[in-house]
């Protein structure tokens, strides 16, 4: 670019920045608050909604382990125990893990991969809404003192209504339904947007591995979730109606609960482990200053992590007394899912070595997740061994193995991409002494918390028992599993108080403080509500380390650069090649979606209650919503 | 908002490239919808596959006499009558689609119209003439056979009933005159929902009413 052409080139983009925001804005006030379909805000409401999910699942776990800290303890009676621990269970996996995984996707997903939002901007509003009102319809449950109470997998025949006539477990077949609704919608959403959504030259080799894993999680989410929701539905029916699904004196069979629950539950935990093996993925080029080694190898581990953990659910059904034949089937796909699993550790490691690592914050949480999501793996391939599983089946071995590779392969990654994208949402820095300070703590309280629990289960001690007798001689682990579970926690509240205090008083990010590699370091920070000025041609598997070009944050037509100034419209590109083939007019804010959600939670309590007339009436009022939603209004909509 | 309506109208626009003109109107797999349609679908069609899957576990958990407790193999006259209605709606439904990809809107409007009617007939047969009869013989409460009966064919019937519902509105938008040959993704849409659900009845069919006789 010439001297003399410069003022003309900015002009230009004046004039681009002007229209797009007249399209792009969302004016303040109550209904651009309940309408907004801006991929931005809807992901930080997916991410503070989570977080604040952690935290109550995290005030549940303390008074778990403050109760167990000692022998014969008596803070929480039987029932209190069993509903805290449930819904621990619930609200990690189903509104803390899977929302902020979500969120990161729905924040970063259109921005790596240089688009001006999602697929279907109103669905994802939805979803969001739809989070909202289950997890207030779960949590609700406290309030009558009926919480869910029989686990996060929940077995009959024990959630049979002979054994659990309360609506404690109503309340989780109605409340994982209805949240089934906004998992479900995303995953659409987020695998249409990175087929068809990507950045010109974006081809299938050139997708960030963070997107990778975002489509690994959602497709899994996609053809697992029907699982537990049929479930769940079956479930309703025999205790509100008398069905025989698990009814063994009348041909029901309660193993089908376990078969179909885990048919859910075994993909869960890699929809909570990808989208963290992604983050990991993405943040460590970055940290070591080169290019990841084995993209491909990583993609295909992947992909392959997703689909091979369809095929071992029954490991978690070891010790029912299945067919041996059955058995060594799974056994094998489980030790399968180790070689893909560490074909991604090892690239990882390959990358660290072969680069000049800086060690921050992001760097150091995810050094963190290696380490423990490895020790969670072992444990893993050990469980794999049946003779071994069944020894160890239900004990605190168990609880000490899942916590290591969820909280291993889930929380750090996150707290990671926390420090690593934070500036990117807030355009503030986060505090680096302070956020060592906490990824120590947790470290250290984490491996404190969980690691005598290995020990606590060769000794014999059974899962999900309110206490334990003096004789045993548990009380020392328990008490050090404590004293960590405390450390941890002090650990997270110093990075939330990190977060709110560098949000508004942190130093300025600037669009690149870490020169990153992909496209969301090419937006502003935090980002406009265009993200791009011109959406970007993208030449290389690492755009932001390839193309000059892009350093200022406009790439000018000549070098590719699309304004699209031509309505509110983003570009849809074919599905392998990345080559433009329409302009996509998207839909403008609306608050349809939120009335519809209010539909449905009337919907989802009036069954909780037995109110059939209400039901009904919230089935019409919601297919009025649907209908409030397509009705046309001289703005653009796909017919 | 008038030079964003004039462009929008326009079937070429501009993406700031010089020279270069995209299409803004576009139907099947270019179009975002279309592929929203396809995953729905995918997702759709696990969850019958375990519900099918489901009533094969608790058969064969059940022991060699199927149906049990006495209940009769299931009469397949009158299924048989139903997929033959069921099924003949998609030809229509099928004329419609073609129909207004060549812009032709009456054509539209009666091919939704005789699949609705025909959809509609294999509603009320279900819920006036098989259910009934069926419940004369065994409910969803005797046993587990009767909730997997009433489960998949209750859930199949109310997917044609969604079907339903769906083809109102595609033919509510068709009078507001919404669509045309460049412009109609709703009632592909709409097809490939209505096909889906004639498909899977299939499986339905095979599950239900036929391998009770193997």
């Amino acid at each position: 670019m010439t001297a003399t052409a410069a003022p003309e080139a900015s002009a230009t983009t004046s004039s681009t920045v002007e229209r797009l925001e007249a399209v792009w804005a969302e004016p303040p006030g109550l209904g651009s608050w309940l309408g907004t379909v801006d991929h931005k805000r809807i992901g930080l409401r997916y991410f503070y909604t989570g977080m604040a999910f952690f935290v109550a699942g995290g005030i549940e776990s303390l008074l778990i382990r403050t109760q167990l800290a000692g022998p014969d303890l008596d803070v929480l009676g039987p029932e209190a125990f069993n509903q805290l621990f449930s819904m621990h269970g619930i609200t990690m996996m189903f509104l803390f893990a899977m929302p902020v995984l979500s969120g990161f996707g729905n924040y970063f997903v259109p921005l790596m991969i240089g688009a001006r939002d999602m697929a279907f901007p109103r669905l994802n509003a939805f979803g969001y809404w739809v989070l909202l009102a289950a997890g207030f319809f779960l949590y609700s449950s406290f309030l009558v003192g009926r919480a869910p109470n029989d686990g996060w997998f929940n077995y009959v025949p024990l959630s049979g209504e002979a054994f659990t006539p309360a609506i404690n477990i109503d309340y989780y077949a109605v409340g994982l339904i209805f949240l089934g609704i906004s998992s479900t919608g995303g995953a659409i959403n987020f695998i249409v947007t990175i087929l068809k959504l990507r950045a010109p030259g974006m081809i299938v080799n050139r997708i960030p591995i963070f997107v990778w894993g975002e489509l690994a999680m959602q497709l899994q989410i996609l053809f697992a979730l029907p699982a537990l929701t049929l479930a769940s539905v079956l479930l309703l029916l025999d205790r509100k109606f008398d069905f025989n699904f698990f009814d063994a004196d009348a041909g029901g069979d309660p193993l089908l609960w376990q078969h179909l629950f885990w048919v859910f539950g075994h993909p869960e935990v890699y929809i909570v482990a990808l989208p963290g093996f992604g983050i990991a993925s993405a943040i460590i080029p970055t940290w070591v200053r080169r290019p990841i080694v084995g993209y491909t190898y990583i993609v295909i581990g992947e992909l392959s992590v997703a689909l091979i953990g369809f095929g071992v659910w029954v490991h978690h059904m070891f010790a029912v007394g299945l067919p041996n034949i059955t058995l060594s089937f799974i056994s094998l796909a489980s030790f399968m899912v180790a070689i893909p699993s560490a074909i991604q550790v090892f690239a990882w490691l390959a990358t660290l070595v072969a680069g000049r690592p800086v060690l921050r914050t992001p760097l150091l949480f995810v050094l963190g997740f290696i380490f423990i999501f490895v020790i969670g793996g072992v444990t893993g391939v050990m469980f794999a061994a049946i003779p071994f599983d069944q020894a160890v089946h239900d004990s605190y071995f168990v609880v000490a193995h899942l916590h290591y590779v969820l909280v291993g392969s889930a929380v750090f990654p996150i707290f990671a991409a926390l420090y690593h994208w934070g500036p990117k949402m807030t355009g503030r820095l986060l505090d680096e002494r302070w956020g060592k300070v906490s990824f120590w703590l947790m470290f250290v309280g984490f491996n404190l918390a969980f690691f005598p629990q290995h020990l606590l289960g060769l000794f014999g001690m059974p899962r999900r028992i309110y206490t334990y007798d003096r004789d045993l001689g548990w009380g020392g682990y328990n008490m050090a599993s404590t004293i960590g579970a405390f450390i941890l926690a002090v650990g997270i509240l110093v990075t939330i108080v990190n977060w709110f205090h560098s949000r508004t008083r942190g130093a300025p990010a600037g669009n690149d403080p870490w020169r990153g590699e992909t496209l969301e370091w090419y937006a502003s920070s935090p980002p406009a509500h265009y993200n791009f000025v011109t959406i970007p041609t993208v030449r290389g598997r690492e755009p932001m380390w390839d193309q000059p070009e892009l350093a200022d944050g406009v790439q000018s037509p000549e070098d590719g650069g699309r304004p699209l100034t031509g309505g509110h419209a983003t570009l849809s590109t074919s599905m392998l090649d990345a080559r433009p083939q329409a302009i996509v007019h998207m839909p403008h804010a609306s608050v349809w979606p939120f009335l519809l959600t209010l539909g449905l939670l009337v919907l989802a309590f009036a069954v909780l209650l037995d109110n059939w007339a209400l039901s009904v009436a919230a089935v019409v009022a919601s297919v009025g919503g649907l209908i409030g939603w397509y009705w046309p209004r001289g703005q653009t909509q796909e017919t | 908002m008038t030079a964003t309506t004039a462009t929008h109208d326009a079937l070429l626009g501009e993406t700031g490239i010089p020279g270069e003109l995209l299409p803004q109107r576009y139907d099947g797999p270019r179009a975002f919808g279309w592929w929203g349609m396809v995953w729905l679908i995918g997702t759709e069609a696990t969850l019958f596959a375990l519900l099918i899957a489901s009533y094969f576990y608790l058969r064969f958990r059940n022991g060699p006499v199927w149906p049990p407790d006495g209940i009769a193999t299931p009469d397949l006259a009158l299924p048989l009558i139903m997929t033959a209605i069921l099924w003949s709606s998609s030809i229509p439904v099928h004329m419609a689609h073609t129909g207004i990809r060549a812009g032709n809107v009456t054509r539209l409007k009666v091919g939704l119209a005789v699949g609705f009617v025909l959809g509609a007939t294999f509603l009320v047969m279900t819920l006036g003439v098989e259910w009934p009869e069926k419940l004369d013989e065994f409910g969803p409460t005797t046993n587990a056979y009767g909730s997997l009966f009433f489960t998949l064919t209750g859930f199949h019937g109310a997917h044609v009933l969604a079907g339903l519902m769906l083809s109102l509105w595609t033919q509510v938008r068709a009078w507001q005159g919404a669509f045309d040959e460049s412009r109609h993704l709703t009632v592909q849409n709409f097809t490939m929902y209505w096909h889906f659900v004639d498909i899977v009845w299939a499986f339905v069919l095979a599950t239900i009413y036929l391998t009770p006789h193997l």
